[in-house]
């Protein structure tokens, strides 16, 4: 990759912008990801009580369960989350800069 | 190339030998058992003391099935080496797979016996605490998607030192993240041939554990010598399906039997399970102490260790560009996702339907829990309680097809460490032709086929329950935080990478070292100096502390330079601006 091309782009605010926009999305993601599963993990190593009560007076089924199975469920959903917001927005925008930049 | 084909056709003609020799013996010793099968069809009426291997019959089912997912691979091996000549070829698969074949090797690579065997093991012993490892190895992903797969496509050629020196000093960077990259492989080598060993042994008795680990040894040299990355992905592929078809079909069973109802299979469970409703309550494994520490560090390790292991990281060369890379790691994790929530119906119906069962008890009079051929069998035997010999042959080919899937992937990563950051790089300082790096990478993966035979073999009675913890916390400790560092802080400097990335190494191993699994349990020197199994919340912070103070006081030119260079790096990183090109469809 030329220099003078990469020049270009660290000079375009679309460049900027978009790694912005990008960094707080994907940080953002994970930041959820993170309290979502370490709450799961804190909850086990300081509140197992909160976990281990069943769903239902008459069930054997721990809250706990359904929060694990539900960390699972959410992270797939928001790993799709992303991959769709990839395609729609960022892309384009990332197709617009090379080509503004290879000019 | 030439001698490659001969030696190719040399090793087929060998694998054919071999199997048709063990189908021979097999027969005879089936014959020979025939008629006692036949009187006594349950093993219960023999006493346990005269169990000997021999007198189990040969599974044929297995057999079979095994023996058609070794002539498929073995096919597609072939297609692969004919159209496996340059080294993006061996390495990448010339950068042509697509997001969802992708997606697919990516679950094939990552479901390891482990995973399968092991999380179905710990909710059989433990129930709940199961739930733990589903959940903590199923966050790395999106972690890897947000901040690292098109990142490290777009930067990366081949391994994942590619990314971490991108911008920093070749010789030790480089160094440094193959000594870690092959450590890790070279551990979790071992933990899947004695894994593999024991259970072929276990399915076909009649064949030694050493034959077994041979056996295995010889089929991954062979696939990934000749087929390079093609074959891996593509036995991948087929793996992923065969045990995401073979696990659905089980926890369908499973949920056939108990009329469809989670709450008549959890209730059912709790009476099975000596412990009872102990199980529901399980947030450590059950009779070990509540430990909050621990429970943080196991849970950092599961989720970052994923994001560092070197085998994983090497995929997202294999796609085209960084969109197939992102796409892949949804279906990827959608697939590791779908795949433990199954495990875990299998670990609980293996409460139902295995446990107190004495066709699959050891002794029943000591323990209702404890199963013949060891601790990894609980999802085994639910196939057979399940499906009779069928179904346990087809489960038990799959396990065996999990092990030969994930130990090419490894294998392909220790030797792309050689290869590519060691040898072409370190050594030859990127004057080696691309035949040349080739040529090492497949003696590598000889070599390290070879010495996977000889460290299984020697690993055999060994207590081999600490690799788990080991691979994963130099992972979660040294890869994954050098890699991040690298992609997002424009201060890291060599000297704060190559430091960093020691402390880590040593970290990892020194305190797993002291710790209980290895102190206490395999080496007998009484209490653990360090008293914690994982010692990821010690070592991470301290790896990131070093880099951070090993960077910032860095005032050489070079370091400067380093730092310079990260503005060409991130827009290489974020646009693919100069990235490795893919191939076309």
């Amino acid at each position: 990759m030329s220099e003078l091309i990469t020049a270009k782009i660290l000079k375009n605010p679309k460049y900027l912008q978009l790694v912005k926009q990008r960094d707080t999305f994907a940080w953002t993601l994970s930041a959820i990801v993170c309290v979502m599963y370490f709450g799961f993990i804190l909850m086990i190593a300081f509140a197992p009580g909160f976990l281990t009560q069943p769903i239902a007076a008459d069930s054997v089924i721990p809250l706990g369960m359904l929060i694990g199975v539900g960390v699972i469920v959410v992270s797939c959903i928001l790993t799709g989350v992303y991959v769709y917001r990839a395609n729609q927005t960022f892309d384009p925008i990332v197709n617009e800069i090379v080509r503004e930049a290879s000019k | 190339m030439k001698i490659f084909k001969i030696a190719f056709f040399a090793m087929l003609a060998f694998a054919s030998l071999l199997t048709a020799n063990l189908a021979l013996a097999a027969d005879v010793t089936a014959a020979a058992v025939a008629p006692t099968t036949a009187v006594a069809p349950s093993v219960a009426a023999v006493p346990a003391a005269v169990v000997a291997p021999a007198e189990v019959p040969v599974n044929w089912h297995a057999v079979v099935m095994f023996l058609i997912f070794v002539g498929v691979t073995l096919v597609i091996t072939y297609w692969a080496a004919t159209r496996t000549k340059t080294a993006t070829d061996f390495y990448a698969a010339g950068r042509g797979i697509t997001g969802l074949q992708n997606g697919m090797a990516i679950a094939g690579d990552y479901m390891s016996a482990a995973s399968f065997l092991g999380i179905a093991a710990l909710v059989y012993m433990n129930g709940f605490y199961g739930l733990i490892f589903s959940v903590g190895w199923l966050v790395g992903w999106p972690i890897i998607l947000f901040l690292i797969a098109e990142r490290l496509r777009n930067l990366g050629k081949y391994t994942y030192g590619d990314v971490v020196s991108f911008r920093l000093s070749q010789g030790p960077v480089r160094t440094m993240a193959a000594i870690s990259s092959l450590i890790v492989v070279i551990w979790y080598l071992i933990g899947q041939a004695v894994g593999a060993g024991q259970l072929l042994h276990t399915l076909v008795p009649q064949m030694s554990y050493q034959l077994s680990i041979v056996i295995v040894g010889a089929l991954i040299i062979t696939y990934v010598t000749f087929g390079g990355m093609k074959a891996t992905t593509w036995v991948q592929i087929i793996k992923a399906g065969l045990l995401l078809g073979g696990a659905t079909l089980m926890a369908i069973g499973v949920m056939a039997h108990e009329g469809f109802s989670f709450a008549k299979l959890f209730s059912d469970a709790v009476a099975a399970h000596p412990k009872h409703l102990d199980i529901m309550k399980s947030v450590v494994p059950i009779g070990a102490k509540a430990n909050p520490i621990e429970s943080i560090s196991l849970g950092l390790t599961l989720m970052l260790g994923t994001a560092g292991l070197p085998h994983i990281l090497m995929r997202f060369f294999t796609v085209t560009d960084s969109k197939a890379a992102r796409k892949s790691v949804l279906y990827g994790t959608c697939f590791i996702g779908f795949f433990y929530v199954l495990t875990f119906i299998i670990g609980f119906g293996a409460i139902v339907l295995v446990a107190n069962n004495p066709a699959y008890v050891a002794n029943i009079s000591k323990s209702v829990l404890d199963l013949k051929g060891g601790g990894s069998m609980p999802a085994v035997y639910l196939s057979h309680a399940l499906g009779g010999d069928l179904f346990l042959g087809f489960i038990a080919a799959v396990a065996f097809a999990t092990i030969l899937a994930v130990v090419s992937g490894l294998t392909l990563a220790g030797a792309s460490a050689l290869s590519h950051d060691i040898y072409a790089r370190v050594i030859m300082k990127g004057t080696a032709t691309e035949k040349q790096e080739v040529w090492v990478s497949k003696m590598s993966v000889i070599g390290l086929g070879i010495l996977a035979i000889f460290l299984g073999i020697a690993f055999e009675k060994q207590n081999v329950a600490y690799i788990v913890a080991l691979t994963f916390s130099i992972a979660a400790c040294t890869n994954f935080p050098i890699l991040v560092l690298s992609i997002f802080w424009r201060g890291l400097t060599t000297r704060g990478a190559v430091l960093g990335g020691y402390t880590g190494i040593f970290g990892s191993i020194g305190l797993l070292l002291i710790g209980p699994t290895v102190w206490t349990k395999v080496l007998g020197m009484g209490p653990a100096i360090f008293p914690y199994d994982f010692p990821t919340f010690v070592v991470l912070p301290a790896v990131l502390i070093v880099a951070y103070i090993a960077s910032v006081t860095d005032s050489s030119e070079s370091g400067k330079k380093e730092r310079a260079a990260y503005d060409s790096q991130m827009v290489r990183a974020e646009t693919g601006l100069g990235s490795e090109v893919g191939a076309s469809h």
